[in-house]
């Protein structure tokens, strides 16, 4: 559940450049167990700390129909009793080792990790190696665990009209694949889960050949290596990991509207989504010409967007455009405007079309072009500070089948991107039929 | 994600250094003090200024102006209007982040040494030239009031309001620093620019700088970059004066999940018994899964996504605070749970066991607080505020060390206030009256 286009942004005064970017001179290392469990190794020797993760090829997209929110579900329980250890042993077991713990999961991936100082990476390795396969649920864990995702899902969605409504969004942009539901799931098939859905689950997609092991901070790669092959090389390799296919989206062929309506509503807005191309292995340069589209239509205060809505002629109190190119199958690209205290949804989306429309005629401002290159150069530079944000541009991209020559390129494949791909790109993300346009609403009628 | 760390809450600085970290204290040729670590192994700067007083420093009558003020400061400086001035910042690479709070405003900025020069002097104009041009003025405005409505139908930002305005009388803790639609909407340009004299003064100034950069070169940097500025500024605030309305304040909101906070009185920073209740509230509820909270309101009970308390030592005032979100039938017990176990504290203070284990948690993880440049330039702003020595990093740890189970009994005994403390609900509780009484 680490998912949010989050309106805190939205209402930010700050608006914070999105690129989000890889770099060069990183002391990255890269190794695959015997049993096929991956090792991406960031060294950063600044500071005698360490984090470890463990990434499963495994999210929400990946459940079986009827129990949505079963990936999360387990990501709780991976925290109770194992053979070895109590419930709760794990994270009070990091605590008095003065680290810290937590897991999140996505669509596409579930992940673990834990920071704590250089020298106690052999017990987080002994620890986490040791939930892959062996934890022990008891009935009580499934019916008090269920409480607290159920209370998880009232205090990030049902408490949050903003939060039903891209739900909502979502649902009506896939039409038949599994990224239409909630990573937290449904409530009424949340209510439903059990300890066979939770084990079920996690047999089969918890094994060294559906996992990713992605160490960073003050360590050297062959000590982590010999750690990694005595604590995850001996667990057997599951020969029976399904491959990953899921249903595909049919042509979208039709454009979907919503209205969603509720009285916590505050400030009413406007979503545009479209289908849209994700980054794929060896083929990330349409993937990049989006991130590049949504930076320069809709990334801030010198967009092409803040220029027209906010700047020339004040319709939005703030209009963006959003794409996220990390995913397994199809994305979407997002655009959001809302509208100033005296204008009509109808009018801000008028405006907004109006916006686009004028930026496919107009083109791509050479200099703003190059200014947002000298920030992803500048990003190759700043990201050296934080070893595990590199860890997780790794962890995040092989969990969806990128590879490390991928991470590694995407770089110089944002630098190579030229007007032309992003007016391609636009030309051909801009589909209305495989779009959703939703107005939240207060629930009178002020239009 | 299993557990939302909760807010960004830590305004108490607990906070601790990477193992070695070597702080250099750098006076400018015009008499401007920074803390400094010199790092040159990537070749940027991270930088932060703060000035102490913040939000809390709007004039009677103009609450929000300071905050308005602040989201001016980039919309437009010297000769750039606002979309120059982030074009500029933009082909720099650089980032200047403007944020206000209770205590103070800061400045967060990093920027590459190939175009240092360049960044100062823009920086400059925005924290010294604000154009504070009519129509920024507006759109930012905008921007304000969307979010002050969105605060009214937020339940979370509904207890908050609540709850500041039962603790804190009339000082300006009492109040949103984002104002009211009202006062809001009747600033004037007049009312930013005082705003801006008010808080951006050298006689409050703190800096904290890592990087790439030499004590010679910052001690010249920050002249150029802070030197003009007026020598004074609006005089600080009063402390506030803490009520604590013992029992419950529901606030009726029709959403499925009950919000609640609930505080007491708390106590300072620099009082010789602020580490023993460090410890006493990582075992109570400190934020990790292992505390009591936590796992007699989640773990046993699954009454919550998350409890948490937090000592909140302001500049001006203290408090120990916490919060927790439960559906409508459930949010009863969770209170009484968290009633319970206050008292349970207070009585009897924490095992040795739990005296260890905080401990080890709490000086284990100071080191790994430390991990990047720019969280350690605002480490070395807090430490400053605090008036912390130069030299405290290494020794923080022993004074963890030293709290004995005595202490943390006594401290129990004579911080944590069962009766008192007050709770604010916002939502629909099944069974939950108010009974507060001012």
């Amino acid at each position: 559940m680490i998912r949010l286009p989050a309106l805190a942004a939205l209402f930010s005064l700050v608006m914070p450049a999105t690129v989000a970017l890889a770099a060069d001179n990183e002391a990255v290392t890269h190794f695959t167990l015997d049993n096929g469990m991956e090792v991406v190794v960031v060294e950063d020797h600044r500071a005698p700390s360490v984090q470890q993760m463990v990434w499963y090829r495994a999210g929400s997209a990946d459940e079986p129909k009827g129990s949505s929110g079963v990936a999360h579900f387990l990501e709780h329980l991976l925290f109770k009793a194992t053979d070895k250890m109590e419930s709760g042993e794990f994270s009070a077991t990091v605590a008095k080792n003065g680290g810290r713990d937590n897991a999140f999961t996505s669509y596409d991936y579930t992940a673990y990790f834990q920071r704590v100082a250089a020298d106690r990476l052999e017990l987080m390795m002994r620890m986490e190696s040791d939930r892959m396969k062996n934890i022990r649920l008891t009935p009580e864990n499934i019916a008090t665990e269920r409480d607290v995702i159920i209370e998880e899902r009232n205090q990030r969605t049902e408490n949050d009209p903003s939060a039903l409504f891209r739900e909502q969004l979502n649902a009506a942009q896939y039409l038949n694949h599994r990224y239409g539901t909630p990573i937290i799931g449904w409530m009424h098939e949340m209510r439903e889960l059990d300890l066979q859905d939770a084990l079920d689950f996690y047999s089969l997609y918890y094994s060294p050949n559906n996992a990713i092991l992605v160490v960073s901070g003050d360590v050297e790669p062959d000590s982590v290596r010999t750690l990694a092959e005595q604590y995850y090389g001996v667990i057997p390799a599951n020969p029976d990991l399904p491959e990953r296919l899921r249903t595909q989206e049919p042509p979208q062929t039709a454009e979907r509207r919503m209205i969603f309506r509720d009285p916590r509503v505050a400030q009413e807005y406007v979503s545009r989504s479209y289908l849209a191309q994700e980054r794929d292995p060896g083929d990330q340069k349409t993937a990049a010409a989006l991130t590049m589209l949504a930076e320069i239509l809709g990334g801030g205060t010198t967009s092409y967007f803040a220029e027209k809505l906010q700047f020339d002629a004040p319709v939005a109190t703030y209009a963006a455009a959003f794409y996220r190119g990390l995913s397994l199958d199809d994305t979407t690209f997002d655009l959001v405007i809302v509208p100033q205290a005296d204008v009509t949804l109808q009018e801000a989306e008028d405006a907004m079309d109006a916006a686009v429309a004028s930026f496919m005629k107009d083109g791509v401002d050479p200099e703003q072009l190059e200014r947002i290159k000298s920030q992803i150069r500048a990003e190759q530079i700043y990201s050296r500070d934080s070893a595990d944000s590199v860890a997780n541009r790794y962890g995040s991209a092989l969990a969806i089948s990128l590879t490390v020559q991928d991470v590694q390129e995407w770089p110089d494949v944002l630098e190579a991107v030229t007007a032309e791909d992003i007016m391609q790109a636009a030309r051909d993300v801009f589909n209305r039929e495989a779009s959703v346009t939703g107005w939240l609403m207060r629930e009178e009628v002020t239009q | 994600m299993r557990l939302f760390y909760a807010l960004a809450l830590t305004l108490l600085a607990a906070f601790p250094a990477r193992a070695e970290v070597n702080i250099q204290q750098v006076t400018s040729p015009g008499g401007l003090t920074a803390w400094l670590v010199e790092e040159h192994s990537i070749p940027f700067v991270a930088l932060d200024v703060r000035f102490r007083g913040g939000a809390s420093l709007d004039a009677p009558g103009k609450r929000g102006a300071i905050n308005l003020m602040t989201g001016l400061l980039e919309e437009g400086a010297g000769d750039m209007d606002a979309r120059t001035f982030a074009r500029e910042a933009e082909g720099l690479a650089s980032s200047f982040r403007f944020n206000v709070g209770d205590d103070s405003l800061s400045v967060s900025t990093r920027f590459l040494v190939e175009n240092q020069d360049a960044s100062v002097a823009l920086l400059k104009q925005a924290l010294q030239n604000p154009r504070f041009d009519p129509e920024a003025i507006e759109r930012v405005r905008g921007q304000v009031l969307s979010g002050i409505r969105s605060s009214a139908k937020d339940p979370n930002d509904i207890a908050r309001k609540t709850m500041d305005g039962l603790l804190y009388g009339e000082h300006p803790y009492a109040t949103s620093l984002s104002g009211t639609e009202e006062s809001v909407a009747a600033l004037t340009r007049d009312d930013l620019i005082a705003a801006h004299a008010a808080v951006l003064a050298q006689d409050r100034i703190y800096i904290g700088a890592v990087g790439d950069i030499t004590p010679e070169a910052l001690g010249l940097l920050l002249d150029e970059l802070l030197g003009d500025l007026p020598e004074t500024g609006a005089p600080m605030p009063p402390r506030a004066t803490v009520t604590v309305p013992s029992g419950i304040t529901v606030v009726d909101f029709p959403t499925p999940q009950s919000v609640a906070l609930f505080a007491q009185k708390g106590i300072s920073q620099k009082d010789d018994d602020f580490f023993a209740a460090t410890v006493l509230n990582q075992v109570l509820g400190g934020g990790s899964f292992e505390s009591r909270l936590m796992d007699e309101v989640r773990e046993k009970r699954g009454l919550t996504y998350g409890v948490y308390s937090y000592l909140a030592p302001m500049d001006l005032a203290e408090t120990y605070q916490g919060s927790v979100s439960s559906a409508n039938d459930r949010i009863g017990e969770a209170v009484s749970v968290i009633q319970d176990e206050w008292s349970k504290m207070a009585g009897q203070g924490v095992t040795e066991q739990e005296l260890d284990d905080a401990k080890t948690y709490i000086t284990g993880s100071y080191p790994l607080r430390f991990d990047g440049n720019q969280t350690i330039a605002g480490i070395l702003v807090g430490m400053q505020m605090l008036d912390l020595p130069i030299d405290y990093i290494p020794t923080r740890n022993e004074k963890v060390e030293a709290v004995t189970l005595d202490d943390v009994k006594r401290v129990a005994g004579e911080l944590l206030d069962p009766e008192g403390l007050a709770f604010v609900v916002v939502g629909q509780p099944e069974g939950v009256e108010t009974t507060a009484t001012k």
